[in-house]
């Protein structure tokens, strides 16, 4: 592998991501699956860097799941991102960061959309009014929250109590990155790196201690892809799509996995144990899992967090071998007390 | 008006097209931005379909071309049309006064590297159509290992996401005949073309095909490859489809070549600008008669030749230099 040819490629896909202000939008999903990923990302910002993120209540989901499910109209799920944009613009921010990678691709995929057919901005328009007399600005930039956190890596390095390294030998960890489809496969400029060779993740284990595993499957699907297991007759067409990715992945012996979506830490994280319970097989070393993250856990990890308050303990795949190789400390007792 | 002519480009076309001017009485300047003559031609080793020597090509094409007045690592900076001649600025400040211009600078390889996925640049084993000529020419032993070997038609050419919906037309036989000798140098290797369908239009091509397949056992796979990465070993894991079999395929190789297409130069806007001529939406010059004239600009005095105006083999390319040439010639004898 050729790095210098990877670095021109990063070099090309950068955005200039503003540092502060944003309207915050958190996911439907995320908050169930790892608890702690968005209350630490606006402690992170908000406590530790002193930024200023504000969220409101009234923020509803994006339609994502069900636009993608082919289960409401586009003009549906436009209406309803118009009315997170009215919210952003009532609070008088013009930043717009999301949580889900879903609803990033999402908006994303909208403004787009109404650039090249304003005559259905118009129409979305017209409907928000109708319905909720509510008017709306379209944001200024639009990011996802592991863009801000990748522009902040620096700074949460600055602050760290511990590095992704092994502390026996002080080697980097081996860290796979998982890039979720809808944060730049679409719109390969709207994603830090790129599509083929995203530097979002990357940027962040680079910055906190990590070296990045190139496997040949890390383009392919967690194997979420929404109807792959939204549809219950498809989920093993999900299982084997996770399946193919371990396979893949195992030979370069990970020591963790870091992802910027809601649904792939899950499915990474849940079908290693029906891996393991189908066929015996596990992927990480010594007879374990390979620990799943969101890059807010991480941070949270390398900042010096507890574990069980980032919410580690549910995960499904156990994350205490990585924190003994990293040496965080951690009470075994508390683990399920929080 | 003087028998003085400028021909752009120092390449197979301009050099031709200079020899045929020469032998009409004119005197030609040729304007070449490399500090050689040749262009693409310099850099390759055999041509398709018969083998036949590259440099000895290029010597022979030269050896007429002695009375010809070459400016080397020069770029043309300004072009003035004063009455009926044409007042140039090259970049070493040089002036000159001719009576008619010929444009022969041809066209860019394009730059594999932005078909990322394809992953030349960051993986070892992945190389272009002129690395691999390359290292037929300089003999790079080490190139020559390889034991599975793939071949990737269409890179760069065929394919909207890179704003290139035209055919390359070369790449297929090229492809063709790099596999071939790829299997004279190294008869062990398995080697595999990746091709949407072949265009062996050309005299020869058909059976440069068959021997591929008859003789060399080269497999042809009808299908795109969609990415390629490294294993754990370094080799290069390559997805691909099969649309005979309408099946996904993954195969495990030692060295991909990407038979990288003909582009647009990167120049011919520029160019275009100055001669106030314009370009097709593919980037290559336009011609306002291309069946009829396939050399005549809109401006008097203008004439294209060779692969400026889109993807041409050599004897093609020679062809319209020696139609440019007479077309200058019946311009200023008129």
């Amino acid at each position: 592998m050729i790095l210098n040819g990877k670095k021109k490629i990063w070099s090309e896909y950068q955005k200039d991501i503003p540092e502060d202000h944003y309207f915050y939008v958190r996911s439907c999903i995320r908050q169930n699956f790892f608890p702690a990923s968005e209350k630490l990302f606006l402690e992170v910002v908000r406590d530790r860097l002193s930024l200023d993120f504000f969220e409101t209540e009234h923020h509803t989901t994006c339609g994502g799941i069900a636009y993608h499910s082919d289960t409401i109209p586009q003009e549906t799920v436009m209406t309803i991102v118009a009315r997170q944009f009215a919210l952003m613009t009532e609070a008088g921010y013009k930043n717009y960061v999301a949580s889900c990678i879903t609803s990033f691709g999402l908006y994303t995929e909208i403004l787009d959309t109404w650039h090249h057919f304003p005559e259905l901005e118009s129409k979305i328009r017209d409907y928000l009014w109708k319905t909720t007399k509510r008017e709306f600005q379209k944001p200024e930039y639009l990011a996802h929250a592991s863009d801000v956190v990748y522009k902040l890596r620096n700074k949460i390095a600055d602050q760290a109590k511990y590095k992704l390294v092994n502390k026996e030998n002080g080697e980097p960890l081996k860290v796979v990155e998982h890039i979720g489809c809808h944060y730049s496969k679409m719109f390969p400029s709207k994603g830090v790196g790129g599509a083929e060779y995203p530097y979002v993740l990357t940027g962040m284990i680079e910055a906190w201690g990590g070296e990045i595993v190139d496997y040949p499957e890390r383009r392919h699907c967690c194997g979420f892809g929404f109807r792959q297991y939204l549809v219950q007759a498809n989920r093993g067409y999900s299982l084997s799509n996770t399946h193919k990715k371990f396979e893949s992945m195992a030979p370069f012996k990970p020591d963790m996995i870091i992802t910027n979506c809601p649904g792939c830490p899950y499915f990474l994280d849940r079908w290693q144990y029906v891996i393991k319970e189908m066929e015996g097989t596990t992927y990480g070393q010594d007879g374990n899992g390979i620990p799943v993250f969101t890059y807010e856990e991480v941070a949270g990890l390398v900042l010096g967090y507890d574990p069980w308050y980032l919410g580690l303990q549910m995960h499904q795949t156990p994350v205490e071998p990585l924190l003994d190789k990293i040496g965080i400390r951690y009470n075994k007792e508390e683990k399920y007390l929080l | 008006m003087n028998k003085e002519v400028l021909v752009i480009g120092g390449g197979p076309a301009g050099i031709e097209c200079a020899n045929s001017l020469i032998s009409l009485g004119y005197k030609v300047f040729i304007v070449e931005k490399c500090s050689e003559p040749g262009g693409h031609l310099r850099k390759w080793d055999r041509l398709f379909p018969y083998g036949v020597s590259a440099s000895d090509t290029l010597d022979k094409l030269l050896q007429k071309s002695g009375k010809a007045i070459f400016f080397y690592d020069t770029e043309v900076q300004t072009i003035n049309q004063v009455d009926e001649k044409f007042v140039i600025t090259l970049s070493d400040d040089t002036q000159l006064h001719v009576s008619s211009i010929v444009v022969a600078t041809g066209f860019t390889l394009f730059p594999a590297a932005k078909k990322e996925e394809y992953g030349y640049g960051i993986y070892n084993g992945v190389i272009t159509n002129a690395d691999l000529e390359d290292g037929f020419k300089t003999h790079k032993k080490e190139l020559f290992k390889a034991n599975r070997v793939g071949f990737v038609h269409c890179v760069g050419s065929r394919d909207e996401k890179v704003c290139n919906r035209h055919c390359s037309k070369v790449c297929c036989v090229t492809a063709v005949k790099q596999a071939c000798e790829y299997k004279d140098l190294n008869p062990d290797a398995e080697v595999y073309c990746f091709y949407m369908d072949l265009r062996m239009f050309g005299r020869g091509y058909e059976d440069l095909y068959l021997k591929a397949q008859n003789k060399y056992g080269i497999r042809f796979i009808r299908g795109r490859v969609s990415e390629v990465a490294e294993d754990v070993n370094g080799c290069l894991v390559v997805k691909a489809e099969d649309t005979l079999t309408s099946r996904p395929l993954k195969v495990t190789l030692d060295l991909l070549v990407l038979m990288s297409g003909m582009s647009k130069n990167d120049d011919n806007d520029k160019i275009a600008d100055m001669l106030g001529i314009k370009t097709e939406e593919d980037g290559f010059l336009s011609l306002p008669e291309p069946t009829l004239n396939n050399c005549q600009t809109v401006t008097d005095g203008v004439f294209l030749a060779g692969s400026v105006t889109g993807p041409k083999t050599l004897p093609e390319t020679l062809n319209e230099a020696r139609a440019a040439a007479l077309s200058v010639h019946k311009y200023l004898s008129r």
